[in-house]
């Protein structure tokens, strides 16, 4: 990899004719960072609409060995976006144009930049729904969500980005284009590339283009709360509702820790008192999800729940939907520092998953607060803590470490929601093992040689290990 | 760590930087973001930018100047924060390191120290100001002035904001604001008026009626001689000391007379008298006086609706929109009042514009010294109230206002639309004429 010269740099303001190159220190340390860990300086920013210049540019790169990174609106909590090695940051957020929504063949066609709250509105305008929801979507671009492979509460029922794109059109490293897939949901030409691509946190290339596929919008739901005095019994909760024949759309846990934190930053009527809450939000046709919701409460009791609540009015459940979205902020409060990880486990390991996070709080000492979209096994453990205290943050480095193998002991994955990037990167020889890292490796190589496309992710550098005290 | 750094530090508010967590939920709500599309000009890149200095990876603070220069503050990211970043505090901490160690040429320094120190805080010199401005208009020196086309070679567009300007009142007006006006009918409350430096200069009208509309609704009225500026353009400008001079000045000038509110009418001012608090914080002996001070100011669209609201006359049917006062809502978190007062208004057809939280991007004196950018914010601002159709468009701040005026002449709008205080709007729907 070459550090760049000026005159790359010239050359590559040559071939941006429509946009712009920015290299003043002020616009290089602003895409230095995102919403993860560490500051990385890019050598130039790529702002342009061009995908002809763009492949110019990736061709350039190719043979001049320079990285290039793709970046969305940076709300990445796994350092995908990061120019790890300098080099060229793509800011694709500004290819924001193209937002067709074709109701006969049921899918929308988007470019890169624009926004997933964007994609979710213009769906809803004819009845449709785009189901990947992520907390961060009214920020996020659809390029970043599909590089991540991102999810959201519904990825429960519905399951996360890669579950609707059905076409994608990619700039390649070498700077050629292609496109995958198609419009139609029925495609079984060849390798999937479309599945590949997706979720391979731009490191096989640039996405231009994307064909997702949309749902007609379910007409009504239901929301209940079931608050608990033990939180392996709200675990045990979640196992049977979802073995008793219904499939919620969302179902969110809330520990103790997360419940108190929430009601010293905004009084919300929760109860401090409660080991945990869950949150469930049933949708589909008005009658069915009123009886499924009376269901769910009566199996929540029978596990142990002190109490259930149905919100009636749409204020009412709008309510009880704010203090789950409470969380991330009132935690915040508590100390600076935020380790978000997504670690899953699959449905039947919840309740012991649940348990072993306990442990791992006691035996490290550390700010663990849980919460996330347990009904799919997501748990979001979230370790609060200072940066500039050093040994705390040892302790943090160990009990997320912990945390990962517990979640692979059970059966689960490292990431549900989140993507890779550089943190977890150390951590994925112990899920895939020496040969299922190395296939994905070959793979990486033969479509990239040069590694220029986002290098550093995904893979470890040999020996590399969470490092979170700097 | 050495010893430098760790000062620096303090004097950025480095520690505040750390609460932020990048998340980027800011980004929607800036308006700067929004027209230069870099992250350079957010709300989180501006806050970065100030973390790598107290982090030491950059070293030459002229970086941050730019950056900051083109904030306009109207704090919109403050509320779209799930982590409660102090932004305000953050960008005038960084503001005033820079303003420190920035070498100004001669002019620009006497420039600075003239208008900062002697001109804002002095209400004599803004009452000369004020009757210069009438004399200018009614002598005739404005009309060969207009005639000349001198008006349009004045630097910094100069000339176009003098053509929106109201037009001033007289000195013998202006002399005879009485010290104290004593409520219509039953009092509920006594009330202390802030007039304000450029408002009072320049919007005596609504001062009046202000002070009128205060007493129609059972206010005694008390106008304290020793007031001077709130220092919120000191403040945002990087001149923190001066707005602390200022402030205590003020809260010295009000601790006179035992009232139950201090009333203002201009949103931005309204923003720092609410925050005296948080600027003398680290001043032990002055901060209890400044609470005191802070928790006692109120808008006035507060004091009207507290007080029931006004008695409005029927009006011909009218469509208007509200462009609201940044530091209102970002920062008073007045929000409302306005809107209640605006619909209690009978025939009233009150429309709600796109992104009506959106700055106008007057921000103080941003218009002046950050034109372009400045008119690229209003010329999207000005495509919402387009859309609304509306024949009024109401602000709640003397920036505002201007710029709103700026915007209509901008779109050729001047016969079929007009900005007004709210204050105007009321006093007009309440048949007060402002002598």
């Amino acid at each position: 990899m070459k550090a760049m010269t000026h005159a790359h740099l010239s050359e590559i303001k040559s071939i941006v004719k429509t946009g712009r190159v920015l290299t003043d220190e002020s616009d290089r340390y602003s895409y230095s960072f995102d919403g993860s860990f560490g500051t990385y300086l890019p050598d130039a920013v790529i702002q342009t609409k061009s995908i002809e210049e763009l492949t110019k540019l990736v061709k350039f790169a190719n043979k001049e060995k320079i990285p290039v990174c793709p970046r969305g609106q940076a709300t990445c909590l796994s350092g995908g976006p990061l120019p790890v090695k300098g080099g060229m940051v793509f800011d694709l957020s500004v290819m924001d144009d193209l937002l067709e929504v074709s109701e006969e063949d049921l899918v929308i066609v988007v470019s890169p930049g624009v926004l997933t709250a964007n994609i979710h509105r213009a769906a809803e305008q004819k009845g449709l729904m785009y189901p990947p929801d992520p907390s961060s979507s009214h920020v996020s671009t659809i390029g970043g969500n599909l590089a991540e492979n991102s999810g959201g509460p519904r990825g429960l029922k519905y399951g996360v980005t890669k579950d609707y794109v059905i076409g994608l059109e990619l700039i390649t490293p070498q700077g050629e284009i292609i496109r995958t897939g198609g419009r139609t949901v029925k495609n079984v030409t060849g390798y999937d590339l479309t599945k590949l691509i997706v979720g391979s946190e731009g490191t096989l290339g640039i996405i231009t283009k994307a064909i997702l596929r949309l749902i007609p919008k379910p007409p009504a739901s239901e929301t209940v709360m079931a608050i608990f005095d033990n939180l392996i019994d709200a675990g045990k909760a979640i196992s049977k509702i979802l073995s008793s024949g219904i499939l919620p759309s969302k179902m969110e846990l809330m520990d103790q820790a997360s419940i108190v934190a929430v009601e010293n930053y905004e009084p919300s009527g929760l109860p401090r008192d409660a080991e945990a809450l869950i949150l469930i939000e049933l949708d589909g046709h008005p009658v069915a999800v009123r009886d499924e919701a009376e269901q769910v409460s009566k199996v929540c009791k029978e596990v142990g729940a002190r109490e259930t609540r149905i919100p009636r009015s749409q204020e009412e459940k709008e309510e009880v939907w704010k203090a789950r979205k409470l969380v991330s902020p009132a935690i915040a409060r508590i100390k600076p520092t935020k380790i978000s990880e997504d670690a899953t486990v699959p449905r039947s390991k919840i309740p012991e998953m649940c348990r072993r996070l306990q442990e791992i709080k006691k035996k490290y000492n550390v700010n663990l607060v849980v919460f996330g979209h347990a009904g799919d096994g997501n748990l979001h453990p979230n370790i609060i803590a200072d940066k500039s205290d050093k040994e705390e943050m040892r302790r943090v480095e160990k009990a997320v470490a912990e945390i990962f193998e517990a979640a692979i002991q059970l059966g689960g994955t490292l990431s549900g929601e989140h993507g890779i990037g550089i943190m977890k990167a150390p951590f994925m020889e112990m899920e895939l093992g020496t040969v299922g890292l190395d296939m994905m490796k070959r793979i990486k190589q033969a479509w990239d040689p040069n590694n220029i496309m986002n290098p550093e992710k995904i893979f470890p550098e040999p020996g590399q290990k969470l490092v979170l005290s700097e | 760590m050495n010893e430098n750094l760790e000062a620096l530090r303090k004097e950025l508010k480095y520690e505040k930087t750390n609460q932020c967590v990048q998340c980027g939920y800011c980004l929607p709500a800036c308006p700067t973001y929004a027209t230069m599309r870099k992250e350079t000009h957010s709300p989180r890149g501006r806050i970065n930018l100030v973390k790598m200095v107290g982090e030491g990876r950059i070293t030459d603070l002229s970086v941050l100047e730019e950056p900051l220069d083109l904030c306009l503050g109207c704090r919109a990211c403050e509320p779209a924060c799930p982590t409660g970043v102090e932004y305000g505090s953050i960008l005038e901490a960084a503001k005033a390191a820079i303003i420190r160690r920035k070498k100004f040429s001669l002019p620009v320094r006497m420039l600075r120290n003239v208008f900062f120190k002697k001109v804002f805080p002095s209400r004599k010199a803004m009452k000369i100001i004020g009757n210069g401005m009438w004399l200018f208009e009614t002598s005739g020196v404005q009309k060969m002035a207009r005639k000349s086309g001198l008006m349009k070679k004045l630097p910094f567009h100069l000339g176009e904001f003098e053509s929106i300007m109201p037009p001033a009142v007289s000195p013998w007006e202006r002399s005879s604001f009485p010290r104290f006006t004593t409520a219509k009918g039953t009092k509920k409350f006594t009330v202390a008026f802030f007039v304000g430096c450029v408002m009072d200069a320049m919007f005596r009208k609504i001062n009046q009626l202000s002070v009128t509309l205060l007493t129609e609704v059972g206010c005694d009225v008390i106008v304290l001689e020793n007031q001077t500026c709130c220092g919120a353009l000191h403040a945002h400008a990087g001149e923190l000391e001066e707005g602390k001079k200022l402030a205590k000045r003020n809260i010295v000038a009000f601790e006179q007379e035992e009232v139950d509110f201090i009333v203002n009418n201009a949103g931005g001012c309204g923003a720092i008298l609410n925050e005296y608090d948080h600027l003398l914080a680290d001043e032990p002996q002055w901060v209890e006086r400044a609470k005191q001070f802070a928790e006692k100011s109120k808008d006035i669209s507060q004091i009207i609706a507290f007080c029931g609201g006004i008695k409005s006359k029927e009006r011909q049917p009218e469509r208007v929109a509200y462009q609201r006062s940044c530091h209102m809502t970002n920062v008073q978190k007045v929000t409302i009042e306005p809107l209640q007062l605006i619909k209690s208004i009978p025939n009233v057809d009150f429309v709600e514009m796109k992104d009506a939280t959106m700055c106008c991007g007057s921000a103080g004196i941003y218009n002046i010294v950050n034109y372009e950018a400045s008119m690229e914010i209003l010329d999207q601002k000005m495509e919402s109230v387009k859309e609304t159709k509306v024949t009024t468009i109401i602000t709640t701040n003397p920036g505002c206002l201007l710029q709103m005026k700026l915007g209509i002449g901008r779109e050729n709008l001047k016969g079929s639309m007009r900005a007004i205080h709210l204050v105007e709007y009321l006093a007009e729907s309440a048949g007060i004429s402002s002598s």
